[in-house]
């Protein structure tokens, strides 16, 4: 019931924070794509390069995100972005590569080959098999490696509340330092729910983006 | 001609990353020490309080995984069974809804709940190391070929040595997979505990953002990441040690 009377006191303030949330969350996503996806296309042609460059993006998600943010601090005080946004999506891209790039890799590799085959049969060029057949045909794969991206940097944007990036997990900070339990409770339940509705979201975009006859 | 050049390509790239691991080394040490790493970490004191929190991270991680991996075994193997076997799609899909909510949050939910201190945490830990063991003994076991199944069923086993013996056996690396990552998340969540009261390593890298003190940020951030590390890798290790040679084979 507080929850309730809380959101209701502060609704221009949870607006505001899911908005920073989902912009940061946003942006981080696009500039992973823009780097993952090549990479990941890049890395199929070299087996030897996609073991290192998916062996070093595991290893980046091995290391807890509050650590991480704390190896980064003194780093990028230096430049005096220690906290804020800088840092916080600095980690949600690191932290978005490796389901992207490993999804992007595999996908290529799955393509059946009879079909690279036959579109090189019909004299496509290169390019033109990889923006005809190949990607196309990845489509669905690697937008369940985003959404597997995205629902994870979510929980860590929340957590990058404590470095001074804004969003929901504000809430849940300032609600365990005054011991304002609805406001812990709007901030741990809107977090969720923005993770639950976007995982949604993509799980619809991945069935709709699938090209029709790969459904099948 | 051009594998000599392929292979003299590769020497020089292992050679440089050699030298660029050397150099990361000397530097994080001059780092370390003009951080005031190293000074913090020869105080006595100070290093007698890094270890005791080191124990209690430890602490919260060991009492949370030894739970999780019972139930999460148990629920999986009880669900794959084929009674429950209907429940599968369902189960699944609660562990991946389960699986989305964000670690901070079901700290802050299980302190809203319980209170706060080492229990709640441990709580905490415990359910969220669970969905992904779950997950994978469920998904791993249901994977196993029904043929080999049958052949099983041929050779007269009972269901009991047919779990033992092929079912297992056929879905240790999907299992033991899922401990990992139960692992790893455990490890970088417990870091959170120290905000609901569970102490930890949390204790040092949030009181050094507050305190903007790099050393202690770094004196709690390191021993978390090396940990994490660390179990990642001896799970690993037990992986090649324990899931038989078939199997290994054919992954």
């Amino acid at each position: 019931m507080s929850l309730w009377v809380f959101l209701q006191d502060n609704l221009s303030m949870a607006l505001f924070l899911t908005w920073e949330h989902l912009w940061m969350v946003g942006l981080s996503l696009l500039i992973a794509i823009v780097t993952g996806v090549p990479l990941g296309i890049l890395i199929t042609k070299n087996r030897k390069l996609a073991q290192k460059v998916i062996g070093g993006a595991n290893v980046i998600m091995t290391i807890p995100s509050i650590a991480l943010f704390g190896l980064m601090l003194p780093l990028l005080a230096v430049f005096g972005h220690g906290l804020g946004k800088v840092p916080a999506i600095i980690a949600l891209v690191l932290y978005s590569e490796l389901p992207i790039i490993r999804n992007t890799y595999i996908a290529i590799k799955n393509v059946d080959p009879a079909l690279v085959d036959a579109g090189r049969g019909m004299g496509m060029t290169k390019w033109q098999l990889l923006r005809e057949v190949e990607i196309p045909l990845a489509i669905p794969v690697i937008i369940a490696g985003l959404r597997t991206a995205a629902v994870m940097i979510i929980g860590i944007a929340a957590i990058a509340a404590y470095v001074g990036a804004g969003g929901l997990g504000v809430f849940i900070q300032q609600g365990i330092a005054r011991s304002h339990e609805a406001m812990v409770l709007a901030g741990a339940l809107g977090v969720s729910l923005l993770a639950i509705v976007v995982d949604l979201g993509m799980g619809f975009l991945e069935r709709r983006l699938t090209p029709r006859g790969v459904k099948a | 001609m051009n594998m000599k050049e392929g292979t003299f390509i590769d020497q020089t790239v292992a050679k440089g990353v050699r030298f660029l691991l050397v150099a990361l080394l000397i530097i994080t040490g001059i780092a370390a020490e003009r951080i005031g790493l190293v000074e913090y970490l020869s105080d006595p004191w100070e290093r007698e309080y890094v270890l005791f929190l080191v124990r209690q991270h430890l602490y919260l991680v060991a009492v949370s995984m030894a739970l999780a991996l019972v139930t999460g075994l148990a629920a999986g193997i009880i669900v794959s069974r084929k009674r429950f076997r209907k429940f599968a799609g369902i189960v699944m899909y609660v562990i991946g809804l389960g699986q989305t909510i964000p670690s901070l949050a079901v700290l802050a939910l299980t302190m809203s709940f319980l209170g706060i201190g080492s229990k709640p945490a441990i709580v905490a830990l415990f359910i969220y190391s669970t969905l992904p063991i779950a997950r994978n003994t469920l998904a791993g076991i249901l994977s196993v070929s029904p043929s080999i199944i049958d052949a099983a069923k041929g050779v007269g086993m009972s269901p009991t040595r047919i779990l033992l013996e092929v079912e297992i056996p056929n879905a240790l690396n999907v299992i033991l997979t899922g401990i990992r990552i139960a692992l790893v998340i455990n490890i970088g969540t417990a870091a959170l505990g120290y905000l609901i009261g569970a102490g930890g390593l949390g204790d040092l890298i949030f009181t050094g953002i507050n305190l903007m003190r790099t050393e202690l940020l770094l004196a709690g951030a390191l021993p978390v990441i090396l940990l994490a590390l660390v179990g990642d890798y001896l799970l690993e290790l037990l992986g090649v040690i324990i899931v038989p040679k078939g199997i290994r084979m054919a992954a």
